[in-house]
């Protein structure tokens, strides 16, 4: 084998050495996890509208803090990451990932102390999350204030 | 009770997950990483006008995904402009927002405070 001399040769290296993950297999699994949580999701938003009666952003806005709720209490009760490891994107993407990614360096983190630790490693995920979400609200609203 | 509704629910938000996969796969993007560019894709693709019909087609299944939090905001934002104009550039999109955010962070907090931190397997 010819030697490793440019960052190219040793991608293609690692490219060789790493197993090729089973690509379909994980596909399928993302895509049954993330539709059955966004399933639970509708069951959850059709119960708020036409059980509870709420308006629609209501029922939206509970819905959600429904789903972070889930997600961080099996976070907090190791299921989530379990979950993970079988369905991948399928329990990142949700916003029960979202909740998970909040919680679990939180937990991870709590014997640095309450601020350093769960207060500041809450935001490790959803600090760049906000920074990248909202400033990106802030520019479609001045467009689209400035468009009107 | 109109079952199409649940099958694109599932159909569209399995769909957008498998995307997220993808870029796993192919990129090695970090799920940070991943969480950041979809919250954007979805502010972008609301405020372009082309994420609100696969709402109105998918409803959670388009909402549920992180890209809908980005929807939200996005959504949020633009009333927002309507209703009290330029300040609203500034109070939509965090006020959309609120209820999913406030419940994250306390209920994070609370799950530190409760939860052990689970031990690394050797």
């Amino acid at each position: 084998m010819k030697a490793i001399e440019t960052k190219a040769d040793y991608q293609k290296y690692v490219d060789e050495k790493t197993p090729n993950s089973p690509i379909w297999g994980n596909l399928f699994k993302a895509f049954i996890v993330g539709g059955a949580i966004c399933l639970m999701g509708q069951f959850i938003m059709d119960y708020l509208t036409t059980g509870v009666g709420l308006d629609k952003d209501t029922a939206s806005s509970v819905t959600s803090i429904t789903l972070v709720f889930i997600g961080i209490f099996l976070t907090a009760i190791n299921v989530y990451n379990r979950i993970g490891k079988f369905a991948g994107a399928g329990s990142i993407v949700p916003i029960t990932g979202f909740a998970n990614s909040i919680a679990s360096p939180a937990i991870e983190f709590k014997s640095e102390g309450l601020v350093l630790g769960v207060g500041a490693k809450l935001f490790q995920v959803a600090g760049p999350v906000l920074v990248y979400g909202i400033s990106t609200s802030i520019a479609v609203g001045l467009i689209y204030y400035l468009l009107k | 009770m109109d079952i199409m509704k649940y099958v694109w629910c599932f159909v569209i938000g399995g769909a957008i997950c498998v995307v997220g996969q993808i870029l796993i796969d192919k990129t090695k993007l970090t799920s940070a990483r991943i969480l950041v560019l979809f919250v954007t894709v979805g502010v972008i693709l609301t405020g372009l006008g082309l994420y609100q019909p696969l709402v109105d087609l998918a409803g959670s299944g388009a909402t549920v995904p992180l890209t809908g939090f980005g929807y939200s905001l996005g959504k949020g934002v633009m009333k927002e402009v309507d209703e009290v104009g330029l300040l609203g550039v500034f109070t939509g999109g965090i006020k959309a927002t609120a209820g999913g955010v406030a419940a994250a962070i306390l209920f994070g907090f609370l799950a530190a405070l409760i939860a052990k931190p689970k031990m690394k397997k050797q």
